[in-house]
């Protein structure tokens, strides 16, 4: 494109840099032209998160945060709102999608070593999209006021409480009163309607500028901007995003919309593991259901929260089991730092890497599958073992990723 | 000239240091309020009122639920078997004699009160804040042959036995907690305090 200084765009682009920031970021951000199937949930991750906000500001006109009239205001929206079902399943629905979408993304970034240098902030600022999307996850699902949704922040919040001497204080200050109420539930909307979209879109947005600073990755895991082209200076291995990728996204989105909406019209509560059973009884704050479970994104979590059931180096089992349910979300942030292998991508990675990382998602999914069941002694001991080996995964990184055997990276992308 | 810009330097550090000090102290500032903000209301301290409850409907055996201050509190009244079986479990039990300060002194014996039979305690699990389900069957399927009655919490699978005792690898920490309580008459007992004159 020439300047167009008498056109409509030259007009703007005095004023603003349109055309620039359509170029650095789209038609001219070159992306490694050998994306695979795991290259569509980033996009989707993006699409979720606008379904998730737009069906949200809806669901806030007819909701009430308020502990005597919230139940009744979700069954309002279903039953009496025009078309209420189908807003609140797009978010219930969209709300499990939005877990879906992302853990695969992220195993895409584990797969093909995205977190390697010099991608470690972009990972980092990932992780902190997922803190904020798991708060908005627990923020959101307390709104209904079932009994899922409260005896769910119920333990949540007692976890703060497991903190020496400040966990007290703490809890009074998160709560708003002595015990989980009125006042809580108020704020925790204010979180899951402002503070966290708010925070969620910026860090989406620095996302993506990081993203655009370092390149894509790809599933050779090698560096397209090693190799230009000595002329124009853009990667022999690259394609402008748009129209290669915006059009295979496209595909990614329908094939997507595909599976949500089914969901949506057919089985919305995935049988109890989208939208619990329990949860459509109303809050009773003097008894606890037989069977608390959290949501299925949250179990491998919850699953390692209760596998410590002794006290050891002069901590409580509680408190251990604190330490190791945040752990298990914080350690991949250390990642990058831990994968001491001399390649990026699975592809080129030896045996005891693809081993490790294959007994890592099996004790994610057990870890996960225990934690929808009622705790016995055999689940107890199979959630230790699972939690350990979770956790071997990461810290022996360092040492078998040096000594695992590595095939040579090509020079180029390969199909 | 060195000399002065040298001295324009220092004051410009100087400048600059005492400017941010005094900003982040006034950052300070404005965040209290934001954070005592959320700390619970005044309306939200007053409502910690204690309560009487009539046990005289309080068969042996029997648990009696009561609400204070949106926790739930249980009244037990316990039968002489119970409070025999109370005798067996000191081995399994992680505090069988109530070391841990998890009650008033009154109820630091051995069946956790001051009445014998009548155990007041929170029924909220001391893990993560369930209410824990009133187990009196002896030796049920779930729960094995060694169980002689109790409570076991359905979240985390923490268990007590019939004075709040915590069991030994259990993942609660503590005994539940003993409220302070008084008997103004015979069967007439006030929760939350332990003074006559609060009513």
């Amino acid at each position: 494109m020439s300047k167009q200084e008498n056109s409509f765009m030259g007009w703007i682009d005095e004023r603003f840099p349109m055309t620039a920031t359509w170029r650095a970021h789209l038609s001219e951000y070159y992306a490694p032209k050998n994306f695979n199937f795991w290259y569509y949930f980033g996009s989707l991750a993006m699409l979720v998160l606008v379904n998730q906000i737009i069906t949200g500001i809806f669901l806030t006109m007819s909701y009430k945060p308020d502990a005597s009239l919230a139940f009744a205001s979700v069954e309002y929206i279903m039953r009496d709102v025009n078309f209420g079902w189908l807003i609140r399943y797009m978010h219930s629905t969209g709300a499990s999608m939005f877990f879906v979408v992302v853990y695969l993304h992220m195993f895409r970034g584990m797969m093909y070593g995205s977190y390697r240098k010099p991608r470690e902030l972009l990972w980092l600022i990932g992780m902190a999209i997922f803190f904020v999307l798991m708060s908005l996850a627990f923020t959101g699902y307390i709104l209904p006021w079932g009994q899922m949704s409260y005896w769910g922040a119920q333990v949540i919040v007692s976890m703060f409480g497991a903190i020496p001497y400040i966990g007290e204080t703490l809890s009074n200050w998160i709560l708003g009163d002595f015990m989980l109420s009125d006042a809580a539930l108020n704020r925790f909307f204010a979180y899951h309607v402002v503070t966290l979209p708010l925070l969620i879109i910026v860090l989406v947005f620095v996302h993506i500028i990081a993203l655009h600073e370092v390149g894509s990755n790809n599933p050779d895991g090698i560096e397209i901007k090693a190799n230009k082209d000595p002329k124009t200076g853009i990667p022999v291995d690259g394609i402008p995003f748009h129209p290669y990728y915006s059009v295979k996204d496209i595909v990614g989105i329908v094939a997507f919309l595909i599976v949500f909406s089914g969901i949506i019209f057919f089985i919305p509560e995935m049988g109890g593991y989208f939208l619990e059973h329990n949860n459509f009884i109303p809050a009773n704050t003097l008894q606890t259901p037989d069977h608390i479970a959290p949501v299925w994104y949250f179990t491998p979590y919850y699953s390692m929260l209760r596998a410590v059931t002794v006290n050891f180096l002069g901590v409580d089992a509680k408190l251990w089991g604190v330490i190791l349910m945040a752990g298990s979300v914080i350690i991949f942030c250390f990642l990058p730092w831990l994968d001491r292998s001399p390649v990026k991508s699975i592809r080129y990675k030896g045996p005891i890497f693809k081993f490790a990382l294959a007994l890592f998602v099996i004790s994610f999914l057990v870890l996960g599958w225990l934690g929808t069941k009622a705790p016995t002694p055999l689940y107890t001991l199979l959630a230790q073992i699972f939690t350990v080996i979770y956790f071997a995964f990461f810290i022996l990184m360092p040492l078998y990723s040096k000594i695992d055997k590595t095939k040579p990276e090509p020079k180029r992308v390969t199909k | 000239m060195a000399d002065s810009n040298g001295e324009m330097n220092s004051r410009r550090r100087f400048l600059v240091l005492t400017t941010s000090v005094a900003g982040g102290i006034a950052a300070v500032a404005v965040a209290t309020p934001f954070m005592l903000y959320m700390m619970p209301s005044e309306r939200a301290k007053a409502a910690g009122a204690p309560v009487e409850v009539d046990i005289s409907k309080l068969e042996p055996g029997m648990l009696l639920m009561v609400e204070w201050r949106g926790k739930v509190v249980w009244v037990l009244k316990r039968t002489q078997e119970m409070l025999e079986n109370l005798k067996k479990l000191n081995d399994v039990l992680a505090d069988p004699t109530s070391e841990k300060n998890q009650q008033p002194p009154y109820a630091k014996n051995e069946t956790r009160s001051i009445k014998p039979e009548i155990l007041v305690v929170v029924g909220v699990c001391t893990h993560l804040g369930c209410s824990p389900v009133f187990r009196k069957d002896i030796a049920p399927a779930d729960l094995g042959p060694d169980w002689l009655g109790g409570f076991f919490c359905p979240c985390h699978g923490s268990k007590f036995d019939l004075a709040g005792r915590v069991y030994k690898n259990v993942p609660a920490p503590t005994n539940l907690i003993v409220l302070p309580h008084i008997y103004l008459s015979e069967n007439r007992l006030l929760i939350g305090s332990e003074s006559k004159e609060s009513v």
